[in-house]
């Protein structure tokens, strides 16, 4: 019983260390995928600046996703990993590309377009494999005993390209309004303008994947539209029109902060709608959370540490986003 | 192109590729982390502007060192996963916690203050700056401690059982942290990582001191470097010599490969110099050896017999010509190390520490040898271990995930290409960086000197009130 409850503790604590790095990289691969938008040079200093002292810390909580279920959902990291076999190597591969990017492109004269384009090119694999990882996940992993039993291009179906298009395009909406909190003049107003289709076009991909999900699985259908659990999916999709609603009137108000987090928002929405789903399966559709954990040994031992550092790694983190608050000023840098 | 190989050995080489690259980047980051927060710590107590501008200067190669650990450390994480699924299953319940300590422990504390240690120190105040270097230093460290806990645990498994499904369960975390070879092994490796440290920038000081004698950062990194050199070579033969006597105790069939000894001996074992190891006759060809000076080593008597490969079945053997002759190197370059390290101490006992070309080009000859040393290591070690990944205890070949060998093959190529070419990019800026003299550096950012009680500190008044964030 203990085990139960402790399993089910964690898989609230990787689901909420995977929020969080959603929407933290989300915004810094969005910066990545509007790189292009502009050609000028002092435009493309700040908006990468705008990223620079955060976006190593952003990706560790990916590193903490995966070391994680590595730690406590053994089994499902090594069910989803062989699964996602392609997908996650060029995700990998492109966030090499990106990374790297950071430092190189003040490091030369005559490469800098080449690590521009790596990083807007890197942004782009990353953001679309996280999108199809996140279907191939909706759409099920087929298990035999302990190992993942399916092909190796399992994952491409309509409905993961959907789903990556639909993440990339979202991400880009954060970068646009990240852009459009942290940056002045000119550029702040080309990302502005460029969020209102990129709200537009996330919406309506929302719509779509949201539609499709409960029709991929029966499970998922009885739980949007059965009794008592349609009353909180019903819930959802109206927080997530008052967000679209907030997001569209601080862009229409020219407001810096509310289209920012009210973006965030429409993310925290899309993710419990997609927990909603997968619960109580941590890789549908057939192992459950209960199944996957690690014995109570690992558990606790992992518990522990987390309880205590998590909270202290929150408080630093906030800490160095205050450190670097406000507008970017152009001048700065160490570059 | 890599048909007819099977998914185990494409795996294995593809592990073998990836970790062999990002070890080099954490060997250079641990122990230029300790620099930086040194230099910084030097410069606010003494408020000798050489200690800023040396540490500015290594600040932009460690950005550029610190990333490519960062993007080649994240495919470790999942590429345990996405090749060695079986292992995951199996040993995730005690080697996965540990990681995750890691990640908590160590990751975020780097990632969190490594940008204002980069960018921050005009925003936080000196005060607050030198606490985030030195928390960035002390993350490299609890890294290192928590991967090489896991990396000797799967060399000397403690403190577990196992269940039906073949998991290991843990049964004392103590037991399992502190495995028989895991203090032995992070000693080895952060020392390895500060000697790595310690041969780059002596090399560059080197470089620098070859065009100008008098030039002063330069004179200050080189001594620095080479005090630590002449202090730590002694300190890690020292260790290395542990952890070898560990190593018989623990894993005595690795010490046979490392010896080359095919053969049980009696009445002491000879230690082979050099020599070309002969697999299919089971013996070293062209043997240069000391009778009896393999037991005195190791055993510490002349006359004790040792037990040779001939005593293990053929099946639980690992490869000897790569375990014999990556240990050799390891050992040839520590010697070369120490004798840098002595070279520069008589030097400057002479008072000619700054006035000697021919050190300052074998100081800047050796700069990759601290590289080469920790790679040779690991692959004594790893190369050693197997046909284990749990030593003893879980086989490599059934710790592979149910993978295609045409799906390991291509992305095995794609990792060679990407990371030759990315990789190979950043190394050529870190060397061009390393060929700019410091003081140059420096003048290229004004604010950075500025900032502290510099000649142009009105400028820098200027520059810290522009700087300062603006509300929105």
């Amino acid at each position: 019983m203990l085990g139960l409850e402790l399993s089910f503790i964690w898989a609230g604590i990787i689901a909420g260390a995977v929020l969080i790095y959603v929407i933290l990289d989300g915004f810094d691969l969005g910066v990545g995928l509007l790189f292009p938008m502009t050609k000028d040079e002092g435009e493309r200093n700040v908006m990468m600046n705008s990223v620079a002292p955060i976006w190593d810390g952003n990706e560790t909580w990916l590193v903490l996703g995966g070391g994680g279920l590595f730690a406590v959902f053994p089994l499902a990291y090594a069910v989803v990993m062989p699964a996602l076999y392609m997908p996650i190597i060029l995700m990998l591969l492109g966030l090499i590309f990106r990374g790297v990017a950071f430092e190189y492109r003040w490091r030369t004269k005559r490469w800098k377009p080449l690590w521009d384009m790596a990083f807007f090119g890197g942004s782009l694999v990353a953001s679309f494999c996280q999108g199809i990882a996140l279907g191939a996940l909706v759409q099920g992993i087929e298990i035999e005993g302990r190992a993942y039993a399916g092909g190796w291009w399992d994952w491409l179906t309509p409905f993961s390209i959907l789903t990556g298009v639909a993440v990339t395009v979202g991400y880009a909406l954060l970068g646009a309004t990240w852009l459009n909190m942290k940056l002045e003049g000119r550029i702040q107003q080309h990302m502005r303008r460029l969020a209102w289709p990129l709200a537009l076009a996330t919406l309506v991909f929302m719509a779509l994947v949201s539609l499709w999900t409960p029709f991929k699985d029966a499970v998922y259908f009885e739980r949007w539209f059965a009794w008592p659990t349609s009353l909180f999916s019903g819930v959802v999709p109206l927080l997530v029109a008052l967000a679209a609603f907030g997001m569209l009137r601080g862009l229409q108000r020219k407001g810096d902060k509310q289209p920012f987090f009210c973006a965030l928002a429409l993310f925290v929405l899309g993710f419990i709608g997609i927990g909603i789903s997968f619960y109580p399966h941590i890789v549908p559709p057939s192992l459950t959370i209960a199944e996957a954990a690690a014995p109570d040994e690992s558990l606790i031992f992992t518990l522990v540490g987390t309880l205590i550092l998590l909270p202290i790694i929150l408080t630093y983190t906030a800490y160095a986003y205050w450190v670097f608050r406000g507008k970017v000023d152009p001048e700065e840098g160490y570059h | 192109m890599l048909d007819g190989f099977t998914a185990e050995i494409l795996a294995r080489v593809q592990f073998a590729f990836t970790i062999s690259f990002h070890i080099i980047f954490p060997a250079f980051s641990i122990g230029l982390a300790s620099y930086l927060a040194v230099l910084n710590a030097l410069w606010l107590w003494k408020r000798d502007e050489t200690y800023l501008n040396l540490f500015n200067y290594w600040k932009k190669i460690f950005a550029v060192a610190f990333g490519m650990g960062v993007v080649s450390g994240i495919v470790m994480s999942y590429q345990i996963g996405t090749n060695w699924s079986v292992f995951s299953d199996k040993a995730g319940p005690v080697v996965g916690p540990l990681m995750a300590y890691e990640v908590l422990s160590a990751f975020f504390l780097e990632a969190g203050f490594l940008g204002i240690m980069l960018f921050g120190r005009k925003r936080v105040g000196d005060g607050l700056h030198m606490f985030a270097t030195a928390l960035v230093a002390l993350g490299t460290l609890a890294s290192a401690t928590w991967i090489l806990s896991v990396n000797s645990w799967m060399q000397t498994p403690a403190g577990f059982s196992m269940n039906d499904l073949g998991q290991f369960i843990p049964e004392g975390w103590w037991a399992i942290v502190f495995n028989p070879s895991f203090p032995y092994r992070l000693v080895h490796m952060v020392l390895a990582a500060y000697l790595t440290t310690a041969l780059v920038v002596g090399a560059v000081g080197g470089l620098h001191l070859l065009r100008d004698q008098a030039n002063a950062a330069a004179r200050r990194m080189f001594s620095m470097a080479m005090w630590m050199l002449v202090v730590v070579t002694p300190l890690q033969i020292f260790a290395g010599d542990l952890h070898g006597l560990n190593t018989l105790e623990h894993q005595p069939v690795k010490i046979m490969a490392m010896e080359g000894h095919y053969d049980s001996h009696p009445d002491g074992a000879p230690l082979i110099l050099f020599g070309i190891p002969n697999a299919e006759e089971k013996r070293i060809d062209y043997a240069v050896q000391i009778p009896k000076l393999s037991s005195l080593i190791l055993k510490h008597d002349l006359n004790a017999p040792l037990d040779g490969l001939d005593t293990i079945p053929e099946e639980d053997q690992p490869p000897v010509a790569i375990v014999f002759w990556s240990f050799r190197i390891m050992i040839a370059l520590g010697f070369a190390m120490l004798g840098l390290g002595l070279w520069a101490a008589f030097a400057r006992v002479r008072g000619r520490l700054y006035d000697a070309p021919m050190l300052h080009r074998l100081a800047l000859l050796m700069g990759p040898t601290g590289f080469m040393a920790v790679l040779a290591g690991w692959i004594t070690t790893e190369v050693g271990r197997q046909p284990f990944t749990v030593y003893g205890l879980l086989r490599t070949s059934d710790s592979l995930a149910p993978v295609a060998a045409p799906a390991v093959a291509a992305s095995l190529m794609a990792f060679i290409v990407v990371y030759f070419f990315v990789f190979g990019a950043g190394t050529w800026y870190i060397v061009s960086m390393m060929r700019k003299p410091v003081a140059d550096h420096v003048l290229e950012d004004e604010r950075d000197i500025a900032q502290g009680d510099g000649p142009v500190l009105a400028v820098g008044e200027e520059a810290a009130v522009r700087n300062s964030p603006k509300e929105s």
